[in-house]
């Protein structure tokens, strides 16, 4: 019997993609290295092309943009990592939590509210205890909604969620509107009392507070029981089951620790430091958030460093705008983009591997 | 080939089908398919009847051997390739997509024609007189029960102008008024020209429905013989083939009490077919209960309600504590309540990192799964875990790098020797293991029937659910048959012989056809 | 404000919706839950106004050339947008939402980046928006005799050709989801991409493609936005339509043909507030009406899971990726 006449595939695959075994840290390490250095590579490019500056001194001025106001930038910092903090456990729980936005955004709105109406007529420090409780009920309630639904009758939570932040945003508008007076501006006029502050600094209790959350969220997840039951339901639910976990439980009470946080940052950003409220007061943080905490494999160490990265790249090109005539405070969007798709892109690699050709199976015979 | 063997419509010659490189699947089989006969392939769980069916339709490529399809050799790397010879395959888990009508789903990937819905329902009605089948064309699968769903994937295949049709397990999802009614759609396809394969491990229906029946075991092509030549037991014998002694030892029981009392048991799936049938029986313990059964009649629904994982519509659940004789009933309790209560249940299920493990979490993780709720601290003791994890590698020689790789990298025999460690290292009175040595070597499997034995000597319940019958009938005391959701008998291991619990398992108890 | 003129708004906004919840739907008809979209309208608004500029800088505008040209250069710069959603979640596998969010940042960026550069070279560094009168002037055109025709004219004749597009666009793909091989195909692959592997159906394919159609289709959504409805190029032109576009996708239920009205629908809420002086719906009461699209989707998404009534859930498979298992 001849049995070369037994023909492979006649259209074998030019390349095959198989799943790898892992890597070690430092080949991982590697990998995205070398994502990031490509993407600044064609970043570089943009700005010689589209820009048309010197790339080396748009970057020096970036650098110089970013450190020479260093509290601000670190406050940003800190409020971009306190939301990818927030939205952390819901993520690891494969709850997919769009809505950090419009969470922070009722808690800063609540705070807001707060401050109008009781401001002046109770002790400030007690309005400010108000404002804190108020703004993290708040934001909790905003991400228990989304989370009751998807428990009881599988809602999709994506675009519930996402729906939430424009009914915060309108929310906000009809403060605007109906406290914002002919300008419809709520700004410090109007929130005078229940300012948190320590030393007059306001820069200082949301870092503290955001590197506090890191260090807490680390072990909530890594070392508490309720963290090992979100790593349980989000990678089998059916292990869940089988141990007996009540996996609606844990979806809410998840989603409302996540929402708590977002409502803890927005509390801070507007009776800590802007002493006022837009609809972009957490200017799409909420979303960025989420590539932050993706990208940084929920762990919140490694969630400092990318917030840092964006954040230097959205301070940074702002002050760049100033210097180069065709670079402007947008140019950091598209810079963040380029540097995201190659991070996201890059994980492939890392899990699978691509051979040319056919498979080593066939050098057996 | 020569030209003379126009009478069959397919022919295998030294096919063999190797996963890695320790398991052949089909060994060097040779097997034929005459033009218009119906052809029973016969053989136990595992025996190689679907991988060898998957290299016909194209779903695998045989690593040896040539089909031949009308005496042409033939080369099939696709399902698409498969019915270009005419050769359709019906599987056991239908493709069919829900929202979709009967109609939209049989047309779907035919770029053939002109698409036209309405001349394709007039083709499908044609099908459907001519061979007895009663489908809705424009009826939506969600609406529709499995054996409608199983008429619709027929007709695709028929549709698709096959003339070689393979049938793999049709009657496993069937009640035996649809049986019947499959086997009436059969014949009249057979009096039409078609040649079919039909893969079971029914006798009954072997010999209501074929002509000739080739059995396989353990791979291997045993023999085709026509089946008005041979009785349910000669097929049962070259089924089974010769008893194989495998040297567990086992101890006699000691100490036997009652522990676990099932009653009644009732169960309906999700779209209300019974898949527990008025199940009784009772776990004693220092005992190895087997439960023996073809794949399929319940066994997982009946550890998961027991377990705590289902709810039974009817039935009791009753569980005799050691320590002072009470009863506790588990009916209707979760997971959570029957440790709440003192039961020490462990529970080996079948989809090991489905379920009893979570695949990316090391080896320390995924002994908590079971403890992690212990102490009043909010925090994770991972000592004791940790303890645990390193005498389970150490007393079962598990193969790993270290405690903290993610069990998804370690192989299926040290996966099975994690979950098993861990399920017994809580001291269990009850100890249920779904199929704990599928898919492992030999050494791996032997570590397990010692642990199982071990708990047994120790005065545990054990309740073992096993496919390979001299395995069932050398480790356990008794064993429970199980066939279609209800018990067709409860025998002593010791006496018992493999012919005698394989014909239990294949025959349905009431209403048989 | 009369009634006509009500519901000329409506679908003047509802339009630049149309076109988005069009290209979602046939997106996510494949699976693919393309949060990018937003981004996507960008590309697609960016791409035809720089091309309209650059056609109209020259002089001499031919009326027909521009649009053709402001098209073309409309769907590269919404095609490029998609290609990159595609690459990275069907090819890479990469997860679906945090792709989609990071276009939607990159294309805000780049769109608003790419058209205040072109401001600024042209009005200098002080513009803040550009002068594409003429070409926004051409896409604007209605029927001359409209106007003779009274409420009439003004509810059916009075838009521009691209809102009538809009709605052939979306019956075209109501029709060829319904009554096609290639709609049957794609619903297949959204549904169920291993049974549509299984039938020989080439899940890669029909995922890049209905991503790149329909991401062409909400870029169009863009250009319409930021030549004809708010006619010039500033920051943020598309504002929030790309997120109201996926919602509308829900309040349709998948459905091309219903998104005609229910575009409409949220187009008439969200202007609603700007063009209608009554006294209980003073300034102050606004973002409360403009709150219900979102109110009304929510209300939807849930009403959907409550019932489970299988023609309205989203495609089974939308937001996984799927690749074959190795064998």
């Amino acid at each position: 019997m001849d049995k070369e006449a037994v023909k492979k595939p006649a259209k074998a695959p030019l390349l095959v993609v198989s799943k790898r075994d892992a890597l070690p840290l430092g080949k991982r390490i590697l990998i995205r290295a070398a994502a990031l250095v490509s993407a600044i590579i064609i970043c570089a490019l943009m700005i010689l092309i589209v820009g048309k500056a010197n790339p080396f001194l748009v970057f020096a001025a970036m650098f110089r943009g970013f450190f020479i106001n260093i509290l601000p930038s670190i406050y940003s910092v800190a409020i971009l990592l306190g939301i990818s903090l927030a939205v952390t456990p819901a993520f690891k729980m494969k709850f997919w939590n769009i809505g950090a936005e419009g969470q922070a955004l009722v808690g800063a709105l609540v705070t807001a509210v707060i401050m109008i109406v009781l401001g002046g007529k109770l002790p400030d420090p007690v309005v400010t205890v108000i404002m804190l409780l108020g703004a993290v009920i708040a934001g909790m309630l905003w991400g228990i909604i989304p989370a009751f639904f998807k428990a009881y009758w599988k809602t999709n939570e994506t675009l519930f969620t996402l729906m939430m932040n424009y009914i915060a945003i309108e929310g906000v508008n009809l403060l605007l509107e109906v406290c914002g007076g002919p300008s419809h501006v709520v700004g410090r006029s109007l929130l005078e009392h229940g300012r948190m502050a320590l030393f007059n600094e306001p820069y200082i209790i949301p870092i503290a507070v955001a590197a506090i959350l890191a260090v807490v969220m680390f072990f909530y997840l890594k070392q508490s029981k309720q963290g090992y039951e979100i790593s349980v339901v989000g990678e089998s639910e059916n292990t869940a089951k089988y141990i007996g976990i009540n996996v609606k439980k844990v979806v809410i009470r998840t989603m409302a620790i996540s929402g708590a946080i977002c409502g803890l940052i927005g509390f801070m950003i507007v009776g800590g430091v802007d002493y006022g409220i837009t609809t972009t007061t957490i200017g799409g943080r909420g979303f960025t958030a989420i590539m932050v905490s993706w990208l940084s494999k929920f762990n919140p160490f490694i969630m400092i460093l990318t917030s840092f990265m964006i954040v230097f790249l959205e301070k940074g090109a702002n002050s760049a705008a100033s210097k180069f005539s065709l670079i402007d405070t947008n140019f950091s969007n598209v810079l963040i983009g380029i540097i995201l798709f190659f991070l996201i892109g890059c994980e492939f690699f890392l899990e699978y591997k691509i051979h040319f050709g056919r498979s080593s199976k066939e050098v057996q015979k | 080939m020569s030209n003379t063997e126009t009478t069959y419509a397919l022919k295998l010659e030294h096919v063999t089908k190797r996963f890695g490189s320790k398991v052949i699947a089909n060994n060097d089989v040779d097997l034929d398919l005459r033009t218009g006969e119906v052809l029973a392939i016969l053989g136990e769980n595992g025996s190689g009847k679907t991988t060898l069916m998957n290299m016909i339709s194209g779903i695998y490529h045989p690593d040896e051997g040539e089909i031949y399809i009308k005496g042409e050799p033939a080369v099939i790397n696709s399902p698409r390739d498969a019915f270009s010879y005419g050769v359709g395959m019906v599987h056991q888990h239908f493709k069919l997509i829900d929202v979709f009508t009967a109609a939209e789903n049989i047309v779907l990937g035919i770029n053939t024609e002109k698409y036209n819905l309405k001349e394709a329902t007039r083709r499908i009605t044609e099908i459907s007189d001519k061979y007895g089948f009663d489908v809705d064309p424009g009826k939506k699968i969600y609406n529709m029960s499995v054996s409608e769903k199983q008429k619709v994937e027929i007709i695709k295949v028929l549709y698709r102008g096959a003339d070689i049709l393979i049938l793999d397990e049709p009657t496993a999802v069937l009640t035996p008024q649809e049986t019947e009614k499959l086997f009436n759609v059969i014949r009249r396809m057979r009096q039409d020209g078609k040649s079919i394969m039909i893969i079971t491990h029914k006798l009954h229906e072997v010999m209501a429905i074929s002509d000739r029946v080739a059995v396989l075991r353990k791979g291997m092509h045993i023999a085709t013989v026509n089946t008005a030549d041979v009785t349910e037991s000669v097929l049962t014998d070259m089924m089974v083939g010769q008893k194989v002694s495998l040297d567990i030892a086992r101890a006699e029981p000691k100490n036997t009490a009652d522990r676990l009392i099932v009653k009644g048991l009732n169960l309906k799936n999700a779209e209300g077919v019974s898949v527990l049938d008025n199940i009784e029986f009772t776990a004693r313990s220092g005992e190895i209960l087997g439960i023996a059964g073809v794949a399929g009649s319940g066994q997982r629904e009946l550890l998961e309600t027991i377990a705590g994982l289902r709810v039974p519509n009817t039935g009791d659940i009753t569980y005799i504590d050691p320590s002072n004789k009470s009863e506790v009933d588990l009916r209707k309790k979760t997971p959570m309540q029957i440790r709440d209560l003192g039961v020490r249940l462990s529970f080996v299920p079948e989809d090991r990192l489905g379920m009893g493990l979570v695949g990316n979490m090391d080896i320390i993780d995924n002994m908590m799964l079971r403890s992690y709720k212990g102490g009043k601290s909010m925090f994770l003791d991972r000592q004791p875990s940790k303890n645990l994890a390193d005498k389970i590698i150490k007393s079962l020689e598990v193969v790993t790098p270290s405690a903290t790789t993610p069990v998804r990298r370690l192989s299926g025999g040290n996966v099975q020797k994690v979950l098993v460690g861990r399920e017994i290292s809580s001291a269990p009175s009850v100890l249920m293991a779904a199929y704990p040595v599928r898919g492992l070597d030999i050494n791996s499997s032997y570590t397990i029937y010692n642990l199982l034995n071990e708990q047994k000597e120790n005065g545990v319940a054990v309740i073992f659910v096993g496919e390979d019958l001299d395995v069932l009938l050398e480790l356990c005391d008794r064993i429970m048959v199980i066939c279609g959701g209800a018990v067709t008998g409860i025998v002593d291991a010791r006496t018992a012989t493999k012919e005698g619990v394989g014909l239990l398992m294949t025959t349905r108890k009431q209403g048989a056809v | 404000m009369s009634f006509a003129n009500i519901i000329f708004y409506a679908i003047q906004f509802g339009t630049t919706l149309l076109f988005g919840a069009t290209g979602e739907i046939i997106t996510e008809k494949s699976g693919n839950l393309n949060l990018g979209i937003p981004g996507i309208m960008y590309g697609g608004a960016i791409g035809g106004v720089v091309g309209g500029f650059i056609y109209q800088s020259g002089g001499n505008v031919n009326p027909i050339l521009s649009v053709i040209i402001c098209i073309l250069s409309s769907l590269v710069g919404s095609l490029l947008m998609s290609l990159i959603y595609c690459f990275l979640t069907v090819t890479l596998r990469a997860n679906q939402n945090v792709t989609g969010l990071t276009l939607t940042i990159f294309g805000n960026g780049l769109a608003n980046y790419l058209g205040a550069t072109l401001v600024k070279r042209v009005g200098g560094q002080t513009a803040t928006s550009l002068n594409i009168t003429e070409t926004s002037n051409i896409f604007s055109a209605s029927l001359p005799f409209a106007k003779d025709l009274g409420w009439f004219g003004k509810i059916f004749l009075s838009y521009s050709f691209m809102a009538y597009l809009a709605i052939a666009i979306a019956l075209v793909a109501a029709i060829v989801l319904k009554k096609t091989r290639v709609g049957l195909q794609l619903r297949a692959v959204g549904e169920n991409p291993a049974t549509a592997d299984a039938a020989g159906i080439n899940v890669t394919k029909y995922k890049y493609f209905a991503t790149c159609i329909g991401g062409m289709i909400a870029g169009l959504g863009g250009l319409y936005h930021a030549l004809v409805y708010i006619q010039t190029w500033t920051a943020d032109v598309i504002g929030d339509c790309g997120w109201l576009a996926i919602a509308i996708v829900i309040f349709t239920v998948w459905k091309p043909d219903l998104c005609i009205p229910g575009a409409y629908l949220f187009g008439g809420l969200f202007i609603l507030y700007d063009h209608l002086n009554l006294p209980f719906m003073t300034g102050t009461w606004r973002p409360i009406i403009k709150m219900l699209p979102y109110v009304v989707t929510i209300i939807v998404l849930i009403v959907v899971s409550f019932r489970k009534k299988r023609e309205t859930q989203p495609p089974a498979s939308l937001g996984l990726p799927y690749f074959r298992e190795e064998r």
